[in-house]
């Protein structure tokens, strides 16, 4: 271990006795493949980077690993990593006295500054606290101190950070790869000039650039039945709306380069490369295709080199192409193509995670597949009827499905896997029954192409959750009882059918947690005592069904809100109008408030919006609002040759010196 | 096909590595290093490694072997400085040499053992170690993958040396393998007062090929 001449002291010393006494010790001790250390005096400005999960879930996030390499490549910032520790290590951490620690120096949490949250979900957000109360650092940001960190929150949840406003110092919204940088900046600045006005003069230096947002700078009104009155600044120099961050010109920005290889099990082992950002198909469910767009692409020349230097600074042999719907990449047909060739006869397999239903996604994935077994695809239909996906403007008939399954199914697949919602607005049992009388039909045609009966479909359901910034913020959600007694009905309907009950697996959640998940997506700043409260009371890791409790949720909700006149029930299964004040409407995602209505109640129409690439522009608004514009090709260019950096080993064999070859 | 027998070493915070994530890391770093490997045939080849004996997670060890099968012959030594440039710190190669006929775990039949127990005495470490080796069999539990196993810890123990703070062990390879901990749980069974205050700090110092008689232990290649 090399030790830190200057700087905080490392608690590796006082961590490494209790390492023999938890499960998995190997998280806790860093030392990845491409981390980072820097001498602590040798920088200006020290970021603390976490997604506040598991290091298992946690590591392979591709945001934490994208500005853990921007921030590190400026000699004058340092970026450090923690995760969430697990009961057992939290329990020695707190009898021993060792806080919260980074892995790659292990470096005390509470010397840096800024401790910077990446939310991909709002389950997220009882670790934050653990993380923070195990640094040593006060929960609540008014009870802070001038030497702690600023505690800053990015990711998707971070689009509505009300619900853990009382927690956060400030709060970013989209793309981090620039803000960040310029954080650093103006921390830099005003630490050179020294920290003129404290920790409220730097604030509101970062307030005043209007792309970032400080809770404490709004003050929220309630009117007495509850609703939000007004939110508005409490002093001058701060924007009334937040923008969002959209970085344009993915091609200059090829992160990661060399993502963190870890030594210990992580839930993805690849490299993944983001092959466009955003998405304009316009599925109303989906908080991230609203809140990313517009589109952009990254070129295919960008793309094939990322491959070849990711596996070569990785020896990673998975690499996944990602994007909220790959095979909409306008050149996604070369890019499989070219990699399938240039990957040939090697191990590197590559993957497409997001797949629409079209049968031109059988033809890429076939691609993909070469040489390799075809056991499984995956197709998202959502919705189990076409009235349902009109409402969800997921463009996909039945026959669209059933052509996609047969060129899956002829192509020797023999496993389809569906993705579907339950309890999506105006949804009936009928909808839900229909998915059963869906996957028989693909089971029937199945063994009608392929000729086999050992084909398999499974479909898969998630709990549907109305999210800020899209179409459905409106929304009533569904209780969980009308979810479970719908997936129950389902499930009998399958299981009961002789034919083909056998063929189909049925995967479901029971519809509690997306009670909770709903509580805190659209939630105020008054859900942050639920949360607090659930947390003193052992909520943590309330991603993990083991570890989650909905009973618990509840009754602190129940506690927290008595007397207010609202309830678990008012922040879900309550339907907005829409002239009231929701708690984001001061964050700006580029959207416009007229347009996510009317296309709420042409959800409520059945009317289908098109998407904006392939036809005239819908005025969601995110364009002339950032200035920006869709970036997609094609251009035409190709994929560069293969060229080996690596030294040959063997004497013998010339083949083996590609590496790959 | 070439077969190269690798010695390699757990360092520092490596030694928390287990078995399981060593082999994904080794893998990776056989790619990264560009080593040409042969694979196993069928519908998912894996490059052909074969791990004979692997330390415990948390133990340290400065002689781990394991062999890799080659596709094309290769230089053992840049072999050696390639694979070790490719794995994380702390996972060290120590040489590479190529493999000699016969199984690699019929050359490893016994290893020496550094255990570090900070805070007692030799005088209490010496009183512990006289009176288990004093007895024929010393009776021990393990939590095993299939649940709770009882086995003894005395057959397998060829000598004992104290030190100040530390126990060197020599141990014979047996089936159930026994391991230190094993015989400090065997030590605190025959003196109940031996009680390590922090967790003990297991060092595979030297494996192979093990002589009952002297306690010697010749490497494999050696």
């Amino acid at each position: 271990m090399t030790t830190i001449a200057t700087g905080p002291a490392s608690v590796f010393p006082r961590l490494e006795p209790l390492l023999a006494r938890v499960s998995k010790p190997i998280q806790y001790v860093g030392g990845e493949l491409n981390s980072v250390t820097k001498e602590w005096e040798s920088v200006e400005v020290r970021w603390c980077l976490s997604y506040p999960d598991a290091y298992e879930v946690g590591l392979p996030n591709q945001g934490i690993a994208i500005l853990y390499e921007i921030l590190n490549e400026q000699d004058w910032i340092l970026a450090e990593r923690t995760y969430a520790v697990w009961g057992d290590m939290e329990a020695l951490m707190r009898q021993h006295g060792v806080p919260q620690f980074t892995l790659d120096s292990h470096r005390p949490v509470g010397e840096f500054d800024v401790f910077g949250l990446s939310f991909a979900t709002e389950l997220g957000y009882t670790n934050m606290l653990t993380e923070l109360d195990l640094a040593g650092i006060p929960i609540h940001a008014a009870d802070r101190r001038e030497h702690d960190p600023i505690v800053l929150a990015g990711g998707h949840a971070a689009f509505n950070p009300e619900p853990i406003a009382d927690f956060l110092d400030a709060a970013v919204l989209g793309d981090g790869e620039q803000i960040a940088l310029t954080i650093s900046e103006v921390i830099r600045e005003w630490k050179a000039e020294g920290r003129p006005g404290g920790r409220d003069g730097l604030l509101l230096r970062l307030a005043a650039g209007g792309g970032v947002y400080v809770p404490k700078f709004y003050d929220v009104d309630y009117l007495p039945d509850g609703r939000i009155h007004r939110v508005a600044p409490n002093r001058s120099g701060v924007p009334f709306r937040v923008a969002k961050h959209t970085l344009m010109d993915l091609d200059n920005w090829p992160y990661p380069k060399k993502p963190l290889v870890p030594l210990a099990e992580t839930v993805h082992e690849r490299y993944a490369v983001e092959i466009f950002r955003g998405c304009t198909r316009g599925c109303r469910f989906c908080q991230a295709g609203m809140i990313t767009r517009p589109v952009r692409e990254r070129s295919i020349d960008v793309i094939g080199a990322m491959v070849q230097r990711g596996i070569e600074a990785t020896g990673l042999e998975e690499v996944g192409l990602l994007s909220l719907s790959s095979s909409d990449h306008s050149e996604i047909g070369e890019i499989t193509r070219q990699l399938a060739d240039r990957y040939e006869g090697s191990n590197v397999s590559l993957s497409l995670p997001s797949t629409r239903v079209d049968a031109f996604n059988v033809d890429l994935a076939n691609e993909l597949s070469r040489n390799g077994r075809r056991s499984g695809l995956t197709f998202a239909p959502e919705g189990g009827t076409e009235r349902m996906r009109k409402v969800i403007n997921k463009m996909v008939t039945e026959d669209d499905l059933i052509r996609t399954i047969t060129a899956a199914y002829s192509h020797g697949w023999r496993q389809v896997k569906l993705y579907f919602m339950c309890g999506l607005p105006t949804e009936t049992d009928e909808d839900v029954l229909a998915i059963g009388k869906l996957a028989k039909r693909v089971i029937a045609t199945g063994r009608e192409v392929s000729g086999r009966r050992d084909i398999r479909c499974t479909v898969s359901i998630g709990g549907f959750v109305p999210k800020p910034h899209t179409p459905f913020q409106w929304a009533a959600q569904c209780d969980h009882e009308t979810v479970d007694d719908r997936l129950i009905k389902l499930r009998d309907a399958i299981r009961g059918d002789r034919e083909y009950g056998r063929a189909i697996g049925f995967r479901y959640h029971d519809g509690k947690p997306s009670i909770i998940e709903g509580l805190l997506s659209r939630g105020d700043r008054r859900v942050a005592a639920i949360i607090e409260t659930a947390w003193r009371e052992g909520a943590r890791f309330d991603g993990w069904s083991e570890h989650f409790s909905y009973e618990r949720w509840a009754a602190c909700a129940e506690r927290c809100l008595e007397g207010s006149g609202i309830d678990l029930d008012w922040y879900t299964t309550r339907e907005r109008e829409y002239a009231e004040v929701l708690p984001w409407d001061h964050l700006d995602a580029g959207l416009d408030r007229e347009w996510l209505w009317e296309d709420w109640q042409d959800a409520l129409d059945e009317v289908e919006v098109d998407d904006c690439r392939w036809t005239p522009c819908f005025d969601c608004g995110v364009c002339p609002q950032l200035d920006t514009t869709i970036q997609i090709g094609p251009t035409g260019r190709k994929l560069l040759p293969l060229v080996s950096s690596s030294h040959a080993l063997s004497h013998a064999d010339k083949s083996a010196r590609t590496g790959w070859g | 096909m070439q077969w190269l027998r690798v010695k390699y070493a757990k360092r520092g915070r490596a030694r928390f590595t287990s078995h399981r994530d060593f082999g994904r890391a080794f893998e990776r770093a056989l790619r990264r290093a560009s080593v040409p490997m042969a694979y196993t045939s069928g519908f998912s080849p894996h490059p052909r490694i074969s791990y004979p004996n692997a330390s415990p997670t948390g133990a340290a060890s400065e002689a781990e072997y394991l062999e890799i099968g080659l596709a094309a012959p290769c230089d053992p030594g840049r072999v050696r400085d390639a694979l070790d440039a490719a794995l994380p710190p702390g996972l060290d190669v120590v040489e590479v040499a190529v493999a000699r006929p016969g199984a690699l775990a019929e050359q490893l039949t016994g290893s020496r053992w550094r255990v570090d127990l900070k805070g007692l005495s030799a005088a209490t470490l010496q009183s512990a170690r006289d009176a288990f080796l004093a007895l024929d069999s010393v009776l021990v539990q393990r939590m095993t993958k299939n649940g709770m196993r009882e086995f003894d810890a005395r057959a397998a123990v060829v000598a004992v040396d104290v030190e100040e703070g530390r126990l060197i062990m020599i141990l014979a390879h047996q089936v159930p393998l026994v391991r230190p901990d094993d015989v400090l749980a065997g030590l605190q069974v025959a003196s109940p007062k031996f009680a390590p205050i922090d967790p003990p700090v297991l060092t595979r110092l030297a494996q192979g090929r093990l002589d009952l008689g002297s306690g010697l232990i010749t490497e494999p290649g050696h």
